[in-house]
């Protein structure tokens, strides 16, 4: 497992470490309310090296890289870039994509930008 | 004056208008864009991991190319400037992700961040001058109450993105004043519509802009102004505002917006 | 040929852990010229000193290497030693064995070749080294103090007490400086002017003390004991002798636009103003960026209405050139800009404020005469949120780096007026942690939240954002419920993080004091020399140093006090004598050590000169040793090597080197 949290830590470039628990990222986060583990744990599952639990959470698919915690951080943690590399820890693996190509038929309506659909590729797939 | 030009996915298709006023008005301030022969798809979302090197190869690419003719890079959608500018960034200043993509690429002199990427908004603020397109504007869009949205793309993460401040910005609400509406301020116009969630989770994406719109309106603006075909797709959802691209508002501004569409 | 001994220190463990001694004695014993060579566990205790003594009476020692600590330790102890055992005092040399090689190092083998690397260096230069006489210099018995706020004043009182004079220079109209501006103070809740106000009049009716407000200090030139200083005195267009103080003056100006630097810009003043009412001294200024008279020759308005005739338009700013001992930095500091804190609305919202401007609206003499009141439609606030660390404890260039010391104190004194005076008025605290270190802290806190009802919730606000209604909704987190909160208020108070007076810097550049990444000054040690600047006669008071509350500041200007006054106290001050000499046969005269000495000290003199028979004529560089600190640029700015510095000569330097490359 700890060579997982090396892993989200590496691909993230993020040092849990520098946290501080200030909470602004979560007092930022507008996906907070669909977290169960919200942005200011993030920090504390990477150091405890409970990866199994941050990969199964539905914060993964719940934040939308709005850098809002990111951009606020007074302490340069950027927890979003964290959850985004335990998602791509997660996704990489097979049969872990977050969206199949027989879905999207039934997502899409005239209206759909293709930027949605690229978008959406890159988040739920490797 | 000349600048290379990258139109993105969505302007080829769903986001045609965003592209052709951009054009339009292009000409009527007296620049060209030059749309780059051999674009790729940026992918829309600027792949956060360190170690995605094949991912960031197509706006490489596009950068490269640019720098070859020597022109700035500009674009008009917010995530295809997003994407591009944050991999220039990569290129620029992070020594593994250059190495690496230089690899892949085998250029023959190596691509190291030299073009600049510019918002269409940019080439306005500080090519044109947003006093010079006054002077520009035959229909001043007088009386108009309009919202800046800014979303997320183009203002975070400010220390790469550096377009302005990322909390206050004041670019789109000059812009709208250049054009002679009155900008409306409201609090939500930098929070996030919900990006991609909304393909799964369009409820989610709704209450996002629902809380954008609701805000908005409640500062009384006539309509909302964005640079980004999926923020205006979110946003049209909670039907509270009509969405206009910039380019459409600015089209009808210097009196370019009808005829051979 | 000099006779070495080279001496050892272990500092317990400090060295001997990392470096082998016995080791670094061996090697020692085998350089040339060393005659003696020996270990020891503490070589700065008495029993340490007399194993020098004793070495030297014995064997007839003429130079002495102490490998130890830093020479800012303990060279001054081994130099005495050296001094009693009948040594000149410069024939002693320390080589640094333990900041610079055991307190770095982890592996003996690396460490102890480092050690015998640094000693052989050190007993190189030994060899070269020349007895030197330390001259006098005499004391001017006056101080300045830099700034005229609590910690000015009462460094002031303190050395003025002691029988000495003293000058306080303050830029602003009067003295006081930001306690002045606060109303009430923790953790006993008694009123600021009035504990102040009573020191304010003690330093201005002091007979030893002089104070010259609406003044800067433009240039410092000098050393220890003898500084000349130049004042800036500003045109204050008021003639301080006639002016009785009545305010005619500024009841009747017409030019009333300036905003209120006193009520940090939440109201406005006339062009002629005194900065508040118990103001020292109460003799106006003349604003001359928003005086009409000033600034169009129409209008006059206050001359014609001054009964004494003290207005005067043609003032102009004055010099003065004052002779000082010592000199004492009192500048404080200011709160920081919140630009980059566009999250917080501060720029968009008047309802959004700092804690320095809810002081201002809270006193009775503030922008709404002590009401608490939305300075954005006048009406009481029902609920105030008050934000934490807003700039203080950030590693991002937004903010700075420290923890401002004194906000969670002053908030929980702001939250339980605020409840005491408007009970209505709900108080929520957004905190990351509430620090209260001090007497009767955390206890004052306590009460806040259990006898005022104040809510305190660990966790910070994202955003501040003003809504169509005019009021505020804050978007926070509660850390402990793990729940967003939505909380609408009607004023944001934003505990903003303090920064040294941004004026610092030029201040510390004219009197070559070092200031910290932070701009405050640095200490000449952090725990033992605290008041002290490493630039010797310079003294520091107050938040210059380092964030701090009042009685801590009050303790610190005392402390700097005493520390003027045992130098005031001496009739004489020993010099340096590691100075510059200019070797005058060699000096070609081009002026160049003169244009970077940065203590003016070099003069050029026309002299007859002897070069080996020949008599000529000629331009030469002369140090003025009372002057010259030894800083040694002259000697590496000369293009023909004439200039050397007596005790670092460039022999021994390049035989310092030649040792470590050995």
């Amino acid at each position: 497992m700890s060579k997982q949290s090396e892993l989200i830590k590496e691909i993230s470039g993020v040092n849990p470490l520098k946290c501080m628990k200030c909470g602004k990222c979560s007092a930022s986060c507008p996906s907070f309310n669909e977290m169960d583990i919200k942005p200011h744990q993030f920090v504390s599952y990477v150091q405890n090296e409970d990866i199994e639990a941050l990969t199964q959470s539905k914060s993964l698919w719940k934040c939308l890289s709005c850098f809002a915690c990111v951009e606020r951080c007074p302490r340069g943690v950027k927890p979003g870039k964290l959850i985004d590399a335990a998602r791509q820890v997660l996704i990489r693996q097979r049969g872990q994509e977050g969206l199949t190509a027989n879905e999207i038929p039934a997502l899409l309506d005239d209206e759909t930008p293709q930027q949605l659909l690229m978008s959406a590729f890159r988040k739920y797939r490797r | 004056m000349k600048y290379s030009y990258y139109p993105g996915c969505t302007l080829r298709n769903k986001a045609k208008d965003l592209d052709l006023y951009a054009r339009k008005c292009a000409v009527a301030l007296g620049f060209e864009l030059e749309e780059l022969t051999d674009w790729q798809c940026c992918g829309g979302v600027y792949p956060l991991g360190s170690d995605e090197i094949a991912s960031k190869l197509p706006s490489v690419r596009a950068l490269n190319d640019a720098k070859q003719k020597g022109q700035d890079l500009v674009a008009v959608c917010s995530a295809c400037y997003h994407v591009l500018k944050r991999v220039n960034d990569d290129m620029a200043n992070v020594a593994d992700i250059q190495t690496r993509a230089n690899n892949y690429m085998a250029l023959e002199e190596p691509y190291k961040g030299e073009t600049a990427v510019l918002h269409f908004l940019e080439v306005l603020r500080d090519r044109v001058g947003f006093e010079e397109l006054k002077k520009k504007v035959v229909n001043p869009l007088t009386g108009r109450k309009i919202g800046a949205y800014y979303g997320c793309l183009l203002l975070r993460p400010s220390d790469v993105m550096a377009f302005d401040d990322p909390e206050n910005p004041t670019i789109l609400e000059d812009f709208i004043r250049a054009l002679g509406a009155t900008p409306v301020v409201y609090p939500y116009r930098n929070e996030c519509c919900g990006g991609y969630i909304s393909l799964k989770e369009p409820n989610l994406a709704a209450s996002m802009c629902d809380k954008i719109t609701s805000s908005a309106a409640g500062f009384e603006a006539d309509c909302l102004v964005t640079a980004c075909p999926l923020c205006k797709y979110n946003l049209n959802k909670s039907g509270k505002l009509p969405i206009v691209y910039f380019t459409e508002l600015l089209a009808e501004a210097l009196g370019v917006k009808e005829g051979d569409k | 040929m000099q006779k070495i001994g080279v001496f050892v220190c272990h500092c317990g463990s400090n060295i001997a852990a990392t470096v082998d001694v016995k080791k670094v004695v061996e090697m020692a014993a085998k350089e040339q010229g060393v005659f003696h060579a020996e270990d020891y566990p503490y070589m700065c205790s008495e029993a340490g000193q007399s194993r020098i003594a004793a070495a030297v009476k014995e064997k007839g020692l003429t130079g002495i290497v102490v490998c130890s600590c830093s020479p800012r330790m303990h060279e001054a102890t081994f130099r005495k030693a050296a001094e009693r055992a009948g040594i000149n005092p410069y024939m002693v040399e320390i080589a640094n064995i333990r900041e610079h090689c055991s307190w770095i190092h982890k592996d003996m083998t690396e460490a102890t070749e480092k050690a015998v690397i640094l000693m052989r260096a050190a007993v190189a230069k030994v060899h070269l080294n020349a007895p030197l006489m330390a001259g006098e210099s005499r004391v001017t018995k006056r101080a300045l103090v830099i700034g005229g706020g609590i910690a000015g004043i009462q460094t002031a009182i303190d050395i003025a007490d002691a029988g000495y004079k003293v000058d306080i220079v303050e830029k602003t109209p009067s003295i006081g400086g930001r306690m002045s501006q606060l109303d009430k103070t923790f953790p006993t809740l008694d009123c600021s002017a009035c504990i102040l106000t009573p020191k304010m009049v003690e330093a201005a009716s002091h007979e030893n003390i002089t104070i010259h407000t609406w003044s800067e200090v433009e240039k410092v030139s000098g050393f220890v004991g003898n500084f000349t200083v130049d004042i800036r005195k500003k045109a204050r267009y008021v003639n301080m002798d006639k002016c009785t103080g009545c305010g005619v003056c500024q009841e009747k100006c017409p030019s009333k636009k300036p905003l209120n630097e006193f009520n940090r810009g939440l109201n406005t003043r006339t062009a002629i103003y005194t900065p508040f009412a118990q103001a020292i001294p109460n003799v106006p200024v003349i604003d001359a960026n928003s005086c009409i008279k000033l600034k169009t020759g129409k209008c006059g308005i206050c001359e014609k209405f001054c009964q004494v005739g003290a207005i005067d338009y043609t003032q102009k700013d004055e010099i003065i050139t004052e002779q000082y001992g010592a000199i004492v930095v009192a500048t404080g500091f200011d709160t920081i800009k919140l630009d980059k804190y566009g999250e917080y609305a501060y720029n968009e919202s008047k309802d959004v404020i700092t804690s320095l401007e809810l002081e201002r609206i809270m006193n009775a003499a503030g922008p709404t005469k002590g009401h608490l009141e939305r300075l954005s439609d006048g009406k009481a606030p029902k609920e105030i949120v008050f934000i934490q660390c807003v700039g203080s404890r950030c590693s991002d260039d937004r903010g700075k780096p420290y923890c401002s010391k004194i906000c969670c104190m002053y908030t929980a004194k702001h939250a339980m007026l605020i409840r005491d005076k408007y009970p209505d008025t709900n108080v929520t605290v957004f905190y990351i942690d509430v620090r209260t270190p001090g007497k009767n802290f955390d206890e004052f806190y306590r009460r806040a939240v259990e006898d005022y009802g104040v809510h305190y919730i660990k966790g910070q606000v994202g955003k501040v954002m003003p809504q169509a209604d005019g009021s505020l909704l804050v978007q926070g987190v509660d850390l402990l419920d793990n729940k967003q909160i939505l909380k609408k208020a009607d004023m944001v108070v934003l505990a903003t993080a303090i920064e040294p007076n941004p004026d610092v810097r030029k201040i510390a550049t004219m009197l070559t004091a070092s200031i910290d990444t932070n701009n405050f000054l640095t200490e000449a040690h952090p725990k033992l020399r605290p008041v002290e600047s490493p630039t010797a006669g310079v003294f520091l008071s107050g938040v210059c140093q380092g964030p701090k509350d009042i009685p801590e500041t009050v303790a610190q200007a005392g402390a700097a006090a005493v520390k003027v006054i045992g130098l005031l106290a001496k009739d004489k001050l020993k010099t340096n004598p590691c100075t510059a000499k200019s070797d005058e046969l060699l000096c070609n005269g081009c002026s160049q050590c003169a244009n970077v000495c940065p203590y003016g000290a070099i003069t050029y003199e026309e002299k007859l000169i002897n070069d080996h028979g020949i008599r000529r004529t000629s331009r030469v560089a002369v140090v003025n040793g009372a002057l010259c600190q030894g800083c040694g640029a002259c000697t590496v700015t000369c293009p023909s090597g004439a200039m050397d510095l007596q005790g670092f000569s460039n022999r021994q330097i390049l035989a310092e080197v030649d040792a470590i490359c050995r």
